[in-house]
């Protein structure tokens, strides 16, 4: 092959594949109204997100994108200041990027409860108990298969915390860590007949796929907090702080929050998450 | 069995009312596979052709790693495309991470290398007497690289439609760079791991079949020029 032809097939190439880009970028290259949100699994799955972020975009013209993943990735997403706003619920690990500036402005927005759930014969007998440190032991002493997000989420922060005041080391081949969102590991805890830790709205939000039920709830250590904090504009210049602002604001609003507060009363009977935007945010990061 | 059944209601469902997110997130992951493959074709044949049609010193090497890229696992293509496009990567400034324009990188990078080895693989195995005939019958370059071309059809037509097979079945990379966003990046795969997840079993069994619509009915048009003429 000569060269200038292969030249000449380079430079088209390279030229479709320059304007396909710069087509890409032009329309990034508007004033900022994309909003890159970072979220938990626990706020997709459950299908909140879905009622409020179309209410967002109308009210305020941003395009929100929402990348969601487990709290652990969100907030060190936040630290390379690759996302705009963060919606977590690990207050603990949430304490951390605002001490080293990453995020500001963290303000509650609601809570729910954990639940333990397993299948109806509950093989460990953790049914009647008022501790989940005492259940979750129980469950290894029997070792009751238990399944585990794995995946650094808020609710596997939770997990783990549950393990450690119980002074266990969960391992063995009843101990299964799935890696995957809130959704995915339920069924798989579901098809299994097994234990899982999950938050009440995502429960409740696919109750009727699973064939789990509710096993040991209202211990305070499985009180739930989400929370919503911007990335610091200061540490993270490309930050779309207008937009983290203003989304910040809108879920705490009072009519956002009354939405919230009404969020599944109609499909499943009871609302999946208690919204808390006019509490004062909780400052012991108790988690 | 009645969760499939169940699916397959849904899906016939959702094809004939029209259901217009559905329709769209069809329409999108033809369009952006489509895009991907056109222009990895502007890239791959002319650098397979080259390097089937040229010796250098070190060929088997580069014959060995265009080769390798049959084997490339898309979830690292996106991995690595994600690293350099996000705000704190090198081409972060561009601001394409979680855009269509991701998406079509990151197929591209899948696809080339694939259409590339077949490529190659298809002008290498032409008869070395044509060259010399087209040449001797004083062909020019761009002729004979046509006609060597026109020969290898049956074996390129099989690298298009391997090519778009690999980045319109991919979910990985497209997750990572295009983070499945309602409206914008969210395509059937991306779409049925979700539904999936969810547990919306239906709705995901619907979305697989239109992808394999879909799959089908390009492979279809393809095959049918491929095959024209008499089967030899």
């Amino acid at each position: 092959m000569n060269r200038s032809n292969l030249g000449n097939w380079a430079l088209v190439a390279v030229a479709s594949f320059a304007s396909a880009i710069s087509f890409g970028t032009g329309q990034a290259e508007e004033p900022p109204r994309n909003l890159i949100l970072a979220t938990t699994t626990s706020t997709q799955d459950s299908g909140l997100l879905d009622e409020l972020i179309p209410l967002f975009e109308e009210k305020t013209g941003f395009r929100v994108k929402t990348i969601a993943v487990g709290t652990g990735e969100a907030l060190k997403m936040s630290g390379r200041g690759d996302v705009d706003v963060v919606l977590a619920h690990a207050p603990a690990e949430e304490q951390k990027y605002v001490d080293d500036g990453s995020i500001v402005n963290r303000q509650l927005v609601m809570h729910n409860d954990f639940l333990i759930v397993g299948p109806k014969s509950d093989p460990a007998g953790i049914k009647g108990l008022q501790h989940a440190s005492d259940a979750i032991a129980k469950i290894s002493a029997a070792q009751a298969a238990f399944v585990s997000r794995g995946d650094n989420s808020g609710t596997h922060i939770r997990e783990q915390s549950l393990w450690k005041e119980a002074g266990i080391e969960p391992s063995g081949d009843w101990y299964i860590e799935a890696g995957q969102g809130m959704g995915a590991t339920l069924l798989i805890a579901s098809e299994k007949q097994a234990y899982t830790l999950v938050d009440g709205g995502t429960f409740l939000a696919m109750m009727d796929k699973l064939d789990l039920t509710s096993l040991l709830e209202g211990d305070e250590v499985l009180l739930n907090l989400y929370s919503v904090s911007e990335v610091n504009p200061a540490k993270f210049p490309k930050v779309n702080h207008v937009g983290a602002r203003a989304f910040s604001d809108f879920i705490r609003d009072p009519v956002t929050q009354a939405i919230i507060g009404k969020f599944g009363i109609a499909k499943f009977g009871r609302p999946l998450f208690f919204p808390d935007a006019d509490t004062v945010a909780s400052a012991s990061p108790n988690n | 069995m009645e969760l499939i059944w169940d699916g397959l209601k849904h899906a016939l469902q959702l094809l004939f009312a029209g259901d217009p997110r559905v329709l769209g997130i069809a329409i999108r992951s033809l369009q952006l596979s489509g895009l991907a493959t056109v222009i990895s074709l502007l890239v791959a044949v002319p650098l397979g052709t080259a390097v089937a049609l040229t010796r250098f010193p070190g060929r088997n090497l580069v014959v060995s790693l265009i080769n390798t890229g049959l084997s490339l696992p898309p979830v690292v293509v996106g991995l690595f495309v994600s690293i350099t496009l996000w705000r704190s990567g090198p081409l972060g400034f561009l601001e394409l991470l979680y855009t269509p324009t991701a998406i079509v990188i990151a197929q591209f990078v899948i696809c080339v290398p694939v259409i590339t080895s077949l490529t190659l693989a298809a002008v290498q195995q032409i008869d070395p007497k044509l060259r010399q005939q087209l040449q001797g019958l004083g062909a020019s370059r761009p002729q004979m690289l046509g006609m060597l071309l026109w020969e290898a059809r049956l074996p390129m037509l099989a690298a298009v439609m391997a090519g778009f097979g690999a980045v319109i079945s991919e979910v990985g990379a497209v997750m990572m760079v295009g983070g499945n966003i309602l409206g914008s990046t969210r395509v059937l795969t991306t779409a049925t791991v979700l539904e999936t997840r969810k547990g919306q079993f239906d709705v995901a069994i619907a979305l697989s079949l239109i992808l394999l619509l879909i799959a089908f009915a390009v492979t279809w048009a393809l095959t049918a020029f491929q095959q024209r003429g008499e089967v030899r």
